[in-house]
């Protein structure tokens, strides 16, 4: 099955989990999938008319999915989906204290 | 403090000097949006010669520990940074003959990774899933393994990032306004802006108000800043006695207020720059008429708008 890795501020609904398995043929088959397995996650990657948020960027192994078929995009059983938002911090899990 | 007045005509000896005393410019377009009579303006930060207001905090963290001995000769430089402090530390760095060595998050634009590279500033790469915290984390355990080898500033823990602003950008302000600045408000990405300019502007007038922008999620689209509750703390954010409000920026407000400022006003700015606007714009309907709300242009939009990419096998 295809793996998404999973961004640090989404974390706490993949009960920390970093990779996740997922059935599916296209990114969008994937990520309902996804969604099955941690409810509500897929409304933090996509919006309301069901679109990828922009601040947010998918790849299918190293290419962002906007510059192929965006989440219609087909995908194999060894490749790999990565969620990554933008350079921002912020995390839901582990919180460190303060450097000093 | 009386702040020095820089002629603009200056000819100086090294681009070091030039950082700082940035313009600082109006925004009728948004004042207008706002409705209130309130005035916005915001400092050209984009106009530092690095291109950012990260500019300040790194000349000043650099020439603190060199003046102390903290920085020597076979000393490297090594930071972490999203982006703008290393294109800061990069040119600084070159400017003064001092190594630089920074860890990124390996998606930061390749806009900036062409720019730190350009000036020969050696890039180590975190996590792309970890955003700037993993990079915290990665540059800690390098210096951590070898001490000796580093000058690790730490811009989240330095002093001297938010004196640049006390000395600097608070000063600039109240010269720039004639005195006249009534609401501060920017978002916080280590802090040192608001931490520095907010102090010496409450030291100067109490009566200021001093506002915080942070993203509204964990999740966000406002590249540089924090959200605090679900980040690692900087050290030198202490807000007590001067930050006044928080506003918490949904990235759609700040992402459309860039696009405002670069058709209606034509600045071409980055996305926390929209953000800071937008939270200006936010203060000045609540403030109303007479007051004089300052905020932040905090880099260029230009060092974003190309898609990212990165290769996995550069990350350590």
């Amino acid at each position: 099955m295809p793996n998404v890795r999973i961004p640090t501020p989404l974390r706490k609904l993949t009960e920390g989990k970093e990779e996740v398995a997922c059935a599916g043929a296209t990114v969008r088959a994937v990520f309902d999938d996804l969604d099955r397995q941690h409810p509500g996650i897929k409304a933090r990657i996509c919006d309301d008319a069901g679109g990828v948020r922009k601040f947010i960027n998918v790849f299918a192994n190293e290419e962002d999915i906007r510059f192929l078929q965006n989440l219609d995009t087909p995908v194999g059983d060894k490749d790999e989906i990565s969620i990554v938002p933008a350079i921002a911090g912020g995390r839901d899990v582990d919180v460190e204290p303060a450097a000093r | 403090m009386l702040p020095i007045t820089r002629p603009t005509d200056i000819a100086t000896a090294s681009i070091v000097d030039l950082v700082g005393n940035t313009p600082l410019v109006r925004l009728r377009s948004v004042e207008a949006r706002a409705g209130t009579g309130a005035e916005i303006w915001a400092k050209c930060e984009f106009a530092n010669p690095g291109g950012s207001v990260k500019d300040r905090a790194a000349r000043k963290m650099i020439l603190d520990a060199l003046a102390d001995g903290r920085l020597a000769p076979g000393k490297t430089l090594i930071d972490s940074t999203s982006g703008n402090t290393g294109v800061a530390y990069s040119m600084i760095g070159a400017a003064l003959g001092v190594p630089v060595t920074l860890v990124m998050p390996a998606n930061v634009s390749a806009a900036r990774k062409n720019i730190t590279a350009a000036y020969g500033t050696e890039v180590i790469f975190s996590s792309e899933l970890e955003g700037s915290d993993g990079a915290i984390r990665l540059v800690r355990q390098i210096v951590a393994e070898t001490p000796e080898k580093w000058f690790f500033p730490d811009q989240y823990g330095n002093p001297s990032n938010p004196g640049a602003h006390y000395e600097g950008t608070g000063p600039e302000i109240v010269r720039q306004t004639g005195g006249r600045v009534t609401h501060f408000v920017t978002g916080i990405g280590t802090t040192g802006t608001l931490m520095g300019t907010g102090r010496f502007l409450k030291g100067h007038d109490p009566k200021i108000r001093v506002t915080a922008m942070q993203p509204d999620d964990a999740l966000h689209g406002l590249e540089g800043l924090k959200h605090l509750p679900s980040s690692i703390v900087p050290a030198i954010w202490h807000p007590e006695g001067i930050v006044d409000d928080t506003i918490w920026m949904p990235t759609d407000e700040g992402w459309d207020m860039s696009e405002h400022l670069v058709h209606e006003e034509g600045l071409f700015v980055g996305h926390s720059s929209g953000g800071n606007v937008a939270a200006a714009l936010r203060v000045a309907k609540q403030a109303g008429p007479g007051a004089v709300v300052v905020t932040v242009l905090c880099d260029r939009g230009d060092r974003y708008f190309a898609p990212l990419s990165w290769d996995r096998k550069q990350i350590y």
